[in-house]
């Protein structure tokens, strides 16, 4: 055996899957089967005691899934992952294992309308308390940490803008506190970022969006970079403490460098119940074999796209940190290099009413509530993915009433210019 | 060796010699770790032997349990230490004195030793520390894949249906990875402690 290390291509075609061993099926077969034959009384309680590897029930694993998940762990350069039924499932299964009620977390002020949500709302019911920062300004974070802080959330492309975030810094902020990093890293792929060589701790995906790529699954997953020690000091009981429901096991202690996956599966989703359909994975799988294709075209045809768009005249302004003159552009250079997301926004200089008109004379674009597909996508946010959002909090997202959001599609680049240039002219 | 990160192949490589394994710790307790790391190791086809003063005159699945190493009067290829970081140097002690030497020392997850790794090191026998043999053979030959862990590994063979009690190919392509600083990290501070 060479110490030759396969590429991400290589891993995106070959990670965690091999021939079937009963059939020899080449493809990843979808084990569409709710529960799994014991050998005998012996075997069943060995894998109901997590002493012994292999299947029980899908809600708790399933081998399609299981290539999902090693597939995904491999591109991201994790030890272990967890895939889920979508991406807001993952981000309650890993904020489960950290928070008890009382506590707190810092989340990055630009993220996906629906996790501002899901953390205003929802999660507070929880009695898990969000603490906002800026992303663009550091030293917010620092200024949130308190004894209650037991995990800090960002999103490494932070939806709808296409803001790219200062992993490095904020992961600095999480050492410093003791707590571990988690990067939403959906609008990236770990095609264009890989969080963990970055600082993080755990990294989440809506699978949803561009892993999966073909807008016809949900998914999400959870990725443990096996990076965080989840004994000291006492803050992480659920992976530290004897666990009464597996017989007094510390799942730290049993599975090391991968507990944190461990402990999201056995404890997280075995309780809490969103597991994935085998067939989604199945789906899921066969997007993520052309992700670096598929994602250096998006990319491609976003910064034609955005380029056309910063000069057009009835545009005001385009947030696409892979123009030079973006804010953001340095960071890009540095955190994706390969390309800056085919996810942004633009504004135009008609206002709400230029947003509401454009999008009904797109031809080619679709108007829906989703990122991250082969076609190319329109929304105006104001009105939709972040209308419960007060205007304040619009505009802080990134979302103010005159902004588009594109995601861009791996059509011809000439066509979605030109579908652009007449909706804009009409 | 650098023991922060050891490469597949090495751990490859006892994995593949090693036959019979004395298991220092070994628990008859059905839920303790040792105890099924234990019967694994057993079913993939190691000659184990349990080593724990508290428990002789009993048997560990079919195996009698002796009091010591020196108790067990013959070759031994791996010594597999069950026992916190605080009471490792003992064991590596013992083991020195065993004619002919073992070939491994391997400590378990979350204990670590480097004083008694380097002393054992010095004698020529290859040491792991803060490692699962369970994990790793498990790791190696993807059958741990079933839990959503990344093997780190890669092949396109199809491999036979596994079965019970049945040596798995631990030969496939390696793939890096596997970053276990933490896990180390928390070795480290318990034996501190301790
Ligand atoms: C960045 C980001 N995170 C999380 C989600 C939620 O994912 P899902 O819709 O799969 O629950 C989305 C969905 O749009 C997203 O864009």
């Amino acid at each position: 055996m060479s110490d030759r290390l396969p590429g991400f291509s290589t891993l995106a075609v070959h990670a965690g899957a091999q021939p079937d061993p009963t059939t020899g099926a080449r493809a990843t077969p979808i084990y569409q089967t709710t529960s799994f034959v014991f050998n005998d009384a012996d075997h069943a309680a060995s894998l109901f005691g997590l002493q012994a590897f292999g299947n029980i029930y899908t809600r708790i694993g399933n081998p399609t899934n299981a290539v999902l998940e090693e597939r995904v762990a491999a591109l991201e350069g994790g030890t272990a992952a967890l895939a889920v039924a979508s991406g807001h499932a993952a981000q309650v299964v890993v904020l489960q294992q950290l928070l008890q009620p009382g506590d707190e977390f810092i989340a990055a002020r630009k993220l996906y309308g629906g996790s501002i949500n899901q953390f205003t709302h929802a999660f507070k019911s929880f009695g898990w308390n969000v603490v906002w920062a800026d992303p663009d300004d550091i030293a917010s974070f620092e200024r949130a940490v308190t004894p209650r802080t037991k995990a800090i959330f960002i999103e490494s492309i932070a939806n709808p803008a296409g803001s790219i975030t200062d992993i490095e810094a904020i992961s600095t902020v999480a050492r410093k506190a003791g707590v571990p990093l988690i990067v939403d890293n959906t609008l990236a792929s770990p095609y264009l970022i890989r969080p963990i060589d970055h600082g993080a701790d755990i990294v989440v995906h809506s699978l949803t969006k561009f892993l999966g790529g073909h807008g016809n699954s949900l998914g999400g997953i959870i990725v443990d970079a096996g990076t965080f020690d989840w004994s000291a000091g006492g803050k992480y009981p659920m992976l530290s403490e004897p666990r009464p429901e597996y017989h007094g096991i510390r799942i730290q202690e049993t599975f090391g460098n991968f507990a944190f996956a461990i402990a999201c599966r056995v404890l997280g989703l075995r309780d809490l119940g969103p597991a994935l359909s085998p067939f989604n994975a199945f789906m899921i799988l066969t997007g993520i074999e052309t992700l670096p294709l598929r994602m250096q075209k998006h990319c491609d045809n976003a910064k034609a796209v955005a380029e056309f768009l910063a000069g057009h005249p009835a545009v005001a302004s385009v947030n696409y940190a892979g123009l030079p003159s973006d804010k953001y552009h340095q960071l890009a250079r540095k955190y994706a290099p390969k390309g800056a997301g085919a996810v942004f926004t633009f504004s135009l200089k008609g206002g709400y009413d230029a947003g509401v008109s454009l999008v009904s004379k797109l031809q080619l674009f679709s108007h829906l509530a989703n990122v991250g597909d082969t076609r190319s996508l329109v929304i105006h946010p104001a009105s939709t993915t972040h209308s419960q959002l007060d205007d304040a909090a619009k505009t802080k997202s990134g979302a103010g009433p005159d902004v588009v959001r594109l995601s861009i599609g791996i059509e011809d680049k000439e066509d979605l210019i030109a579908d652009l240039e007449q909706a804009l002219s009409a | 060796m650098n023991h922060d990160a050891y490469p597949d192949n090495y751990i490859r490589g006892i994995l593949n010699s090693v036959k019979s394994i004395a298991m220092v710790g070994a628990s008859p307790v059905n839920v303790r770790p040792s105890y099924f790391a234990f019967k694994y190791l057993a079913q993939r086809g190691y000659d184990m032997i349990p080593v724990n003063p508290g428990h002789v005159g009993k048997d560990l699945l079919g195996k009698p349990f002796v009091a010591s190493l020196r108790d067990i009067g013959r070759p031994l290829d791996m010594i597999d230490i069950f026992r916190n970081s605080s009471h490792i140097m003992p064991v590596v002690e013992e083991a020195l004195t065993l004619d002919p030497l073992p070939k491994v020392i391997w400590m378990q997850l979350g204990a670590r030793d480097d004083a008694a790794a380097a002393k054992a090191e010095a004698a020529g026998i290859k040491v792991v520390m803060n490692r699962c043999p369970k994990i790793e053979y498990g790791r190696l030959s993807s059958e741990i894949s079933w839990m959503g862990v990344n093997s780190r590994t890669l092949s396109s063979k199809r491999p036979p249906a596994p079965t019970q009690g049945m040596r798995l190919s631990i030969n496939r392509m390696s793939v890096g990875g596997g970053d276990t600083a933490a896990s180390d990290r928390a070795a480290k501070n318990k034996s501190e402690q301790s």
